[in-house]
């Protein structure tokens, strides 16, 4: 099954989804916008934003969306003109649809919105119910109306002709505003808005039922929505038997919607030739005190909520009897549910703003099982912060809430509420008087017990405005409609603040109910001014941005498609490894109400308190630095299925408090539909190699662990760039975790790879002494610029080397340069360095009866390009310089190949491998050729701390000081490379 | 609503104000201010006093810088015992900050271990956790762990980085769920000026009737003085991680949200004083 999404919607209005294969919410790409309520199916997603518009988010396809739009020419034979646009007085217009009943000239088309552009321009179709015409494209008939013929015949008198233009949909994966309707009855501002019916008909197709509730109670219906018209045409409105809160459709023909009295109402009589239905029905609230608020439908559900927050499930609901039988009742306080397509069911907890989903739903039972709070974590909250609060990122591990039973949430005791009482007393002194009234009411608490002898007038309001802020939340004071039942202000202000801000405990939450309140009692008229208080609470929202949890308000699952067995990564704190069977702790709900608990972290805060608050200026003894690098990159997967891999990484540093700072290197990969991770202490890093000549820019980090078993962790950047960028950030961090900084010692090991590349590696001083020498693959090797062939160095720190240009270079001391330039490097002693290096690379042949030599060989042949052993594929264009090389000469043919060449250059042998000769005998079956191409490293950014000294003069012959062992080579040296190389005891500027 | 990962976070983000001063006997070439720090109650001094020596050392002259020990009103600081713990203990009663006296001579070799790295507390972290672990699950969980886990337990504590702690600290918290907690809860009672540095005993979290012991249950059996008959006066305080938890509170619970981070629940006896 592919994998579709969970849509939902915070209290500050940000938009997010979450996938059915993954387990982190993901922010809108648009975030452009807030919104208030969501309707999404699987093409796409219906909102109302914070400025009651409707927007249309449509998933881009790889089929992009065009709409057809025609018009017909008509003309009308007469003897003196033949064919004109002179038509008669009763016929049809000259330009018109294909009915000939509506007036449609070319130029009066106009783009529907600003989300459409004309693709082409008008041309004819030359075709007649498939059959191509004649040029020009007219179809013939004695008169209109009447059969049209592509032939003209002798009593043809009228004819006409097809107009086509496409325009193409241009606002997919954004957010594109409904446009406003100009004719009609206009909808005033959104309230509601639902999709669904999706499965009533299949014409045309991706037919769609928009609906949408206006704050005055309104029912519209958006029409002729379908994958070629995605927003539709227009909206009309559907005459409903009261004024409507809350509308929702299912997938197929169920239709309801809430009434503010609190009754449902259920369209009947929608069909696939109807898709409006004809009719409502009432169905009574389950209990008259507490009518409904919220409602959704699926295929053969229909849950709601009543105004004490209740969940109820309809029973019996089906397309046959859409009125149900009759309700049940969940045990759980919750702010809204909401359908998915296949009747799963989603709700947002009423305390803890968590988003449950209902368990084990079933065809066989509707209602399902238990509540599961989806632990799913906001995917930037996995980018760990500067200080600790939410650096759960950091070891790749989360681990979130148990699940709790529904029946264990509700459960709220006197203390509770009575200490929540205090809080918020001392930080509303304003509604003290209110909170006084309410305290006797423990109903509107979340306790809900109902026993509690209460003013059953008061609390019904109270449970009204409630809703309303519960299911609308920060929009509340934004509607006339929302501020009616308020007869008392200040005594409909205690339930919402008590029920938001108390359990939350959050400071920035109770601001916002806090400014809400304040709008609705300081001024009435300003209540009544949609876009004024609308938006009102967004502006705030700059000061809680880092919330630790999203606290959610709104929520759709219609275009999420799980089952009942559908495993999702919802639920489960995510870890690297797999959990064990255990559990972590005695099952919290249980714990959590008791005495001994709330007493311990009432004496935690006051020891918080006692030891902290007069001490906020002392220094912390541990400070918290974190820095963090993150990026994409693939990742050669070291298991099955051996190929590349698309991988998130992210370099944590952090300073111990010794100063010294450390790294951690996470790779994070799926793997299965399993999140996963690997990581790399800096410290562990013996070396990164980038690997130039392969089609990608990768290179590689080795920690011994990974040298021994011959695994280094292998990634790849999408740029040179950005790879230099990365291995350049990477060696900091393993110089930072060892304590490397500057210019290598003078008792530095320095090595050069096949490659040409320099690394020079920092010995310890127990080195030599150690029992146990450490192997050169268990140092680190840090890389230095620069290319060279061989390279020597001695104890005094003096470094000489040689270029494959057979030009000697000297050290001079500075450091940096190449990839590090800028990062970290110094500006002394840096200068360029060159070299030129040839890479060769063989073109091999087999000959046959048919063709003779050709790049044909045999299925157990050689590369037809490749290296000098014939192990390694070498093609032209994948072989590269080295990093930051560049090519001086183009291919050509090397005929000085070790051997002796015939005229094309080409080598012969009988077989691969063999030995090559330069002519062609019987018994010669395979031939190869070498191909030559120069590479030159001069480049802009090559600086480097090699500076060529062929003029030193030779001042001495023989070892170098303090290193005996040398001497031998530098007169090999001599020898192989037809260069003097000397050394000098005048210790080379800077360097001591 | 506060769940029990906000209890793990309050303490291990406990802090104690500290005010470290240089003993009068160090010989200085100028005046050396008194250093404060918040430390970290989970934490062990030698890992948070870096800042505190390298103020004191300004001042002093190299030869005369020995190694560090830690005293609070004439009583060697035991470095090897959390902070927390340690202030507890010592200094409950006291006004904050805590007047921490810093030495540099004059080592109480027979009342403090030496500690010249940081290894050392490491390696004391790690052999807590290994004998918590032993208790806890017949040593089955820290055997499993690689060595990178252990590495991020002691980097955890050293950085001050709770959820990489936790991250790997987690699974030590775990049992088996029929069994309903751990095999023996890792546990130490101390008391102020006591020669006998600490009780430890095997306790079960559940009694042989398959009830869930508490901690008053732990008291009676380990130092019964705690746990006051009805109708008489309390005479101790019990003391962990700065609260006094209510005799009630299940010891399996306990173990796990209110250990040290080196797993060991670190209970102080503190005797009230008489009026």
């Amino acid at each position: 099954m592919p994998s579709s999404l969970l849509w939902a919607v915070d209290v500050h209005g940000r938009v997010y989804s979450l996938s059915t294969a993954g387990q982190y919410w993901e922010l809108c790409k648009d975030e452009s916008l807030q919104f208030k309520r969501l309707a999404a199916v699987k093409q796409c997603c219906w909102g109302i934003a914070c400025d009651h518009q409707i927007y249309v988010y449509v998933h881009s396809s790889e089929v992009p969306i065009h709409y057809q739009e025609e018009t017909y020419e008509n003309q009308r034979w007469n003897p003196v003109d033949g064919f004109s646009d002179r038509l008669l007085p009763s016929d049809r217009w000259q330009w018109s649809d294909v009915t000939g009943l509506i007036h449609q000239p070319l130029n009066e088309f106009e783009l529907a919105s600003p989300q459409w552009e004309w693709e082409s321009d008008w041309y004819v179709d030359e075709n007649i119910g498939g059959e191509p015409t004649e040029k020009g494209g007219w179809t013939y008939a004695i008169d209109f109306p009447a059969t049209y013929t592509k032939d003209k015949r002798w009593n043809s008198c009228v004819r006409r002709r097809r107009w086509i233009r496409y325009r193409r949909y241009n606002a997919c994966d954004m957010w594109a505003k409904i446009p406003l309707q100009e004719t009609g009855p206009l909808p005033d501002p959104f309230n509601d808005i639902a999709v669904g019916g999706w499965e009533i008909t299949d014409e045309p197709l991706g037919h769609l039922s928009v609906w949408a509730v206006t704050v005055q109670g309104k029912v519209f219906y958006r029409e002729n929505i379908n994958d070629q018209n995605p927003e539709g045409s227009l909206w009309t409105e559907i005459q409903t038997p009261g004024e409507v809160v809350q509308i929702t459709c299912g997938p197929g023909d169920l239709l309801c919607a809430v009434l503010w009295e609190g009754q449902l109402i259920v369209r009947d009589g929608i069909n696939r030739d109807n898709p409006k239905g004809s009719s409502w029905k009432i169905v009574e609230p389950p209990n008259s005190e507490n009518g409904l608020v919220q409602v959704s439908v699926g295929v053969n559900v229909l849950w709601t909520i009543t105004r004490d927050r209740r969940v109820w499930f309809r029973r019996g609901v089906c397309s046959e009897n859409p009125v149900g039988t009759g309700w049940i009742c969940m045990n759980i306080e919750m702010v809204m549910v909401n359908v998915g397509l296949n009747d799963q069911v989603w709700g947002i907890g009423y305390e803890d703003r968590n988003i449950y989903f209902r368990h084990g739903v079933t065809p066989t039972e509707y209602s399902g099982k238990a509540w599961k709070i989806i632990v799913a974590s906001r995917e930037h909250d996995r980018a760990s912060r500067t200080g600790s609060a939410t650096s759960l990122a950091s070891a790749g591990c989360f681990f979130g809430d148990e699940v709790r039973l529904p029946s264990q949430v509700s459960i709220s005791s006197e203390v509770d509420f009575s200490s929540e009482m205090d809080k918020l007393a001392k930080k509303t002194e304003n509604i003290l008087e209110t909170i006084g009234e309410r305290a006797s009411c423990p109903h509107a608490s979340g306790g809900g017990d109902g026993d509690v002898a209460s003013s059953p007038d008061i609390e019904k309001k109270c449970a009204d405005v409630a809703n309303v802020f519960e299911t609308i939340p920060l929009m509340g004071a934004s509607s006339e409609k929302w501020v009616q039942p308020v007869a008392e202000p200040p005594v409909s202000q205690a339930p919402y603040l008590t029920d938001q801000g108390g359990p939350l405990q959050d400071g920035a939450e109770l601001i916002i109910a806090h400014s809400i309140s304040n709008t609705m009692n300081s001024d009435p008229a300003e209540t009544s001014s949609v876009s004024s208080v609308g938006t009102y609470p967004f502006g705030i929202e700059e000061h809680y941005v880092s919330d630790e949890r999203p606290l959610w308000a709104w929520l759709s699952g219609g275009g999420c498609e799980v089952e009942a067995h559908t495993q999702l990564n919802w639920f489960t704190a995510q870890s690297g490894q797999p959990f064990s069977q255990l559990s972590f702790s005695m099952p919290i709900s249980c714990t959590q109400q008791t005495v001994w608990r709330k007493q311990i972290i009432h004496q935690l805060t006051e020891r918080s308190k006692r030891e902290l608050e007069d001490f906020k200026h002392y220094e912390q003894a541990v400070e918290q630095s974190v820095w963090i690098k993150k990026g994409a990159m693939q990742w050669w997967r070291d298991g099955k299925p051996y190929k590349w891999i698309d991988v998130r990484v992210a370099l944590e540093q952090f300073t111990g408090n010794d100063g010294k700072r450390d790294g951690i290197f996470f790779i994070y990969y799926t793997f299965n539909d399993e999140k996963k991770y690997l990581h790399v202490f800096s410290n562990e890093i013996t070396i990164l190699v980038p690997i130039a000549n392969e089609t990608k820019h990768s290179f590689a980090i080795y920690t011994p662990e990974r040298t021994k078993q011959r695994w280094p962790i292998r990634l790849a950047t999408t740029t040179e760039q950005e790879m230099y960028d990365w291995l350049a950030v990477l060696s900091l961090a393993c110089c930072d975790s060892r304590d490397l900084h500057g210019p290598p010692s003078n008792q530095a090991l320095w090595s050069v790879t096949c490659k040409g590349d320099i690394f020079v590696s920092e010995p310890t001083p127990n080195l030599e002494a150690a029992q146990h020498p450490l192997p050169s693959d268990q140092l680190y090797w840090r890389q230095i610029g620069g290319h060279l062939c061989i390279i020597e160095s001695n104890s005094q720190g003096i470094v000489w080397g040689i270029g494959y240009d057979h030009t000697a270079w000297v050290y001079t001391g500075g450091y940096g340069g190449g990839f590090f330039q800028g990062l970290a490097s110094s500006t002394d002693n840096i200068y360029t360095q060159t070299d030129v290096m040839c890479v060769y690379i063989y073109e091999n042949q087999r000959w046959n009866p048919v063709t003779g030599y050709s790049s044909r060989g045999l299925p157990t042949d050689r590369y037809m390009w490749s290296d000098a052993s014939g192990l390694q594929e070498c093609t032209k264009a994948h072989t590269k310089p080295p990093s930051q090389w560049t090519w001086v000469s183009d291919w050509y043919i090397d005929f000085n190949a070790p051997g002796g060449t015939d005229r094309e250059g080409w080598q012969y042998a009988a077989d691969f491998p063999a030995s090559y000769h330069g002519y062609k005998t019987i018994k010669d079956f395979v031939r190869r050729r070498r191909w030559a191409r120069v590479y030159h490293g001069c480049t802009l950014v090559q600086i480097n701390h090699l500076h060529q000294c062929l003029s030193v003069a030779i001042i001495r012959f023989g070892p170098l000081p303090g290193m005996e062992q040398l001497s031998t080579v530098v007169l090999s040296l001599h020898k192989i490379l037809q260069v003097i190389v000397g050394t000098t005891f005048h210790p080379l500027p800077n360097r001591s | 609503m506060t769940d029990d990962r906000d209890v793990l976070r309050d303490v291990w983000f406990g802090r104690i104000p500290t005010c470290f001063t240089l003993s009068q006997d160090e010989i200085t070439e100028r005046e050396a201010e008194p250093y404060y720090l918040l430390l970290p109650r989970v934490s062990y001094l030698m890992l948070v006093t870096d800042k505190a020596k390298k103020h004191f050392q300004k001042v002093m002259r190299q030869e005369d810088v020995g190694e560090m020990w830690f005293e609070y009103e004439g009583v060697p600081l035991k470095w090897h015992y959390p902070i927390g713990l340690l202030f507890d203990l010592h200094a409950s009663s006291t006004a904050l900050p805590w007047n921490i006296i810093v030495h540099f001579k004059n080592f109480p070799e027979s009342e403090l271990l030496h500690c010249l790295t940081k290894d050392a507390v490491e390696a004391h972290f790690m052999s807590c956790i290994k004998e918590a672990d032993a208790l806890k699950h017949k040593s089955q969980v820290i055997n499993e762990m690689q060595k990178k886990d252990h590495k991020q337990l002691w980097m955890g504590l050293q950085n001050d980085k709770f959820d990489q702690f936790w991250a790997i600290n987690r699974k030590l918290m775990e049992y088996p769920t029929e069994e309903g907690g751990f095999r023996y809860i890792p546990f130490r009672i101390y008391q102020p000026l006591n020669e006998r540095p600490f009780i430890q005993k095997l306790f079960r979290p559940i009694s042989s009737e398959g009830h869930p012991h508490n901690l008053g249950d732990l008291l009676k059996e380990m130092f019964p003085a705690a746990v006051p008959p009805e109708d008489m006066e309390k005479q101790y305080q019990v003391v962990i991680h700065g609260i006094e938890p209510m005799l009630e509170t299940p010891v399996q619970w306990l173990s796990e949200h209110l250990s040290y981070p080196d797993n060991f629940l670190h209970i102080s006896i503190i005797p009230l004083p008489r009026d």
